[in-house]
């Protein structure tokens, strides 16, 4: 008799389906590297009538590009600071304890990922108008450390749910105390899903538009400067210079955060 | 927790005493650890939205231009006339769609992953899903301008496969046809279901993970059909997963304005228009106005979602 085990194979209908998805998702982005490199910078025309590497220069030597880098960069890490703080806090909560009011407190983590970018956008915009706040770096990180709390709160929890309370118990029992189990027990438990949802959140933070344009003022993140970009009739391959770039610099944590979550994964599951 | 008794001590540490303080008074530590995060959101986010309430009740004035910062129910007469139903009614169903082409496409790829894929392939599926996620949204989008470029290259693909005519048929669909896929609906909503996917595959998959082998094999073992325990197993422990996908690509879609705006027809979207009143026309309460609509449509699909386990699966 057949079993469904991991082993098993899948059928090629499945198989199909499934590298279907794999391709829909990547091949896009080749596309991105591709336009780097053509010759027609006002349409855009396949295949491309010719090949050129001029873009490159063209967009290194722009102040612009590197001053919009440095701006994401900068919000990124500090929402991420915060988000990694406030995430777990709430997913510590959320894990030990029973309390009135728990269900709200998960919908209130979750809305402002939840509700829609624009209506994120928009609210702090209100608020900003209200207050007489006017923009600046910190509006910004304001927008976006609120809704990265969510990413670093779910990866944590997650973690939280699958390791065992029996090795809390056991910490506990043999006489450390709570910091000492937090520290020698659960942080290292925790580690990885904390890295993961820290670059998940530097990510989501990295890559935000719709709330930015509504923070941001006169401020140019790198999306925000790509976005200009796109309305200019010309030099079009910037763009994608500028989309390579990003690309670049993101891939090497991605890789990092999957190797350091793969061995986890597989004790994660410790249904088997 | 089921500890009993506090773990007997030889030496209190100060950290020691603190930490037998923490755990006799758990209200305290439970204080401790939620006030942080609560404050945050209570404050810059509760507070913005009752700040975007607040001002979808105030006007602009005609003449001047200027916020009359006084209650009124006229801004959101704006919201109830022929022209803001359609975009409302455009925007709610393209998040629909949007999310059920996300579910048909990420389930054979999240159940190929979570049940097919040794770890070395797995670790090729992930990091396919996840590269998208990590490349920028925006230049993403910008990657489909190019692809669906009236001289781009599904045009051209299609051209030379002969698909030409059944192409222009498609384009010439009212409502969801155009000049070139990348100023039509198809696009935008091509468009959509990539730039989402990922959201949806993520959780789909871990809740596949999440269901027991021994559950599978238990299935198996009393005579199940590989078909029947699909069906009656892994589908209903998956459904959560689903669900909680469904919430961010609902939910974003909803929101979206960049998208529809570099791909697709002119007809609007919400995200458009609010983005349009706050910044061009100035008209800060209508723009408030128009964003509590996907406030209302989440309310409903978050009461909905929740019913199927999706805050769990999360």
């Amino acid at each position: 008799m057949r079993s469904d085990t991991g082993k098993a194979k899948a059928g090629w209908g499945l198989t199909a389906a499934a590298w279907f998805g794999v391709l829909f998702l990547n091949v896009p982005i080749l596309f991105i590297i591709l336009y780097c490199f053509t010759t027609d910078d006002r349409s855009y025309s396949f295949p491309p009538p010719g090949l050129t590497t001029k873009w490159f220069g063209v967009a290194f030597a722009r102040d612009d590009l590197w001053a919009s880098l440095g701006l994401s960069l900068r919000v990124a890490f500090i929402s991420m600071a915060i988000a990694l703080i406030l995430g777990t806090l709430a997913a510590a909560a959320m894990y030990r304890f029973r309390f009135f009011g728990k269900e709200t407190v998960t919908l209130l983590i979750l809305l402002p990922i939840a509700l829609p970018g624009i209506v994120t956008g928009m609210s702090l915009r209100a608020a900003f108008d209200l207050a007489s706040l006017p923009f600046s770096f910190w509006t910004l990180v304001l927008g976006h450390a609120t809704f990265c709390v969510v990413v670093v709160y779910n990866n944590v929890i997650a973690r939280l749910r699958r390791s065992s309370p029996a090795l809390v118990e056991a910490s506990m029992d043999l006489g450390a105390n709570s910091f000492q189990t937090f520290r020698y027990v659960v942080l290292p438990n925790l580690a990885t899903a904390l890295l993961a949802g820290g670059m998940l959140a530097f990510a989501l933070s990295f890559d935000e538009i719709i709330v930015t344009t509504f923070t941001a003022g006169n401020q140019n993140t790198l999306p925000i400067f790509i976005l200009k970009e796109l309305s200019r009739p010309h030099n079009r391959p910037v763009t994608n210079v500028a989309a390579v770039m990003v690309m670049v610099i993101t891939f090497g944590p991605i890789l990092l955060a999957y190797y350091l979550t793969r061995d986890t994964q597989d004790t994660a599951g410790s249904g088997k | 927790m089921s500890v009993s008794t506090p773990a007997a001590v030889s030496a209190p540490s100060l950290l020691h005493r603190i930490s037998t303080a923490l755990y006799v008074r758990p209200r305290l530590l439970l204080a401790m650890l939620l006030l942080p995060p609560l404050l945050w959101l209570g404050i810059i986010y509760l507070g913005s939205l009752f700040s975007l309430l607040v001002q979808s009740f105030f006007s602009v004035d005609d003449f001047t231009g200027k916020v009359v910062y006084s209650p009124t129910l006229m801004t959101y007469a704006g919201l109830f006339n022929d022209t803001s139903i359609s975009v409302i009614r455009r925007t709610a169903l393209t998040a629909v769609v949007v999310t059920v082409i996300c579910a048909t496409i990420a389930f054979p790829l999240a159940y190929y992953m979570a049940r097919y894929a040794g770890p070395r392939a797995k670790a090729v599926f992930y990091i396919a899903v996840m590269l998208p996620l990590w490349s920028n949204y925006l230049v993403r989008v910008y990657a489909w301008k190019l692809i669906l470029a009236k001289e781009g290259a599904v045009t051209w693909l299609l051209a030379h496969l002969g698909l030409q005519a059944p192409l222009d048929w498609v384009l010439a669909t009212p409502d969801i046809g155009g000049a070139s896929l990348g100023t039509s609906m198809i696009g935008t909503t091509i468009v959509f279901v990539y730039i989402w996917l990922p959201y949806m595959v993520l959780p789909v998959q871990a809740a596949l993970e999440r269901v027991p082998r021994s559950l599978i094999e238990a299935s198996s073992d009393l005579g199940a059909h590989p078909r029947d325990t699909f069906r009656k197993v892994i589908l209903p422990l998956s459904i959560p997963g689903v669900a909680a996908g469904s919430i961010f690509t609902f939910s974003l879609t909803l929101g979206d304005y960049i998208i529809p705006q570099l791909v697709g027809s002119s007809r609007p979207f919400i995200g458009q228009l609010v983005y349009q009143y706050q910044g061009t026309a100035s008209n800060l309460p209508l723009a408030a106005a128009f964003a509590v609509v996907p406030i209302v449509i989440m309310a409903i699909y978050l009461s909905l979602a929740k019913r199927f386990g999706a805050f769990d699966a999360l």
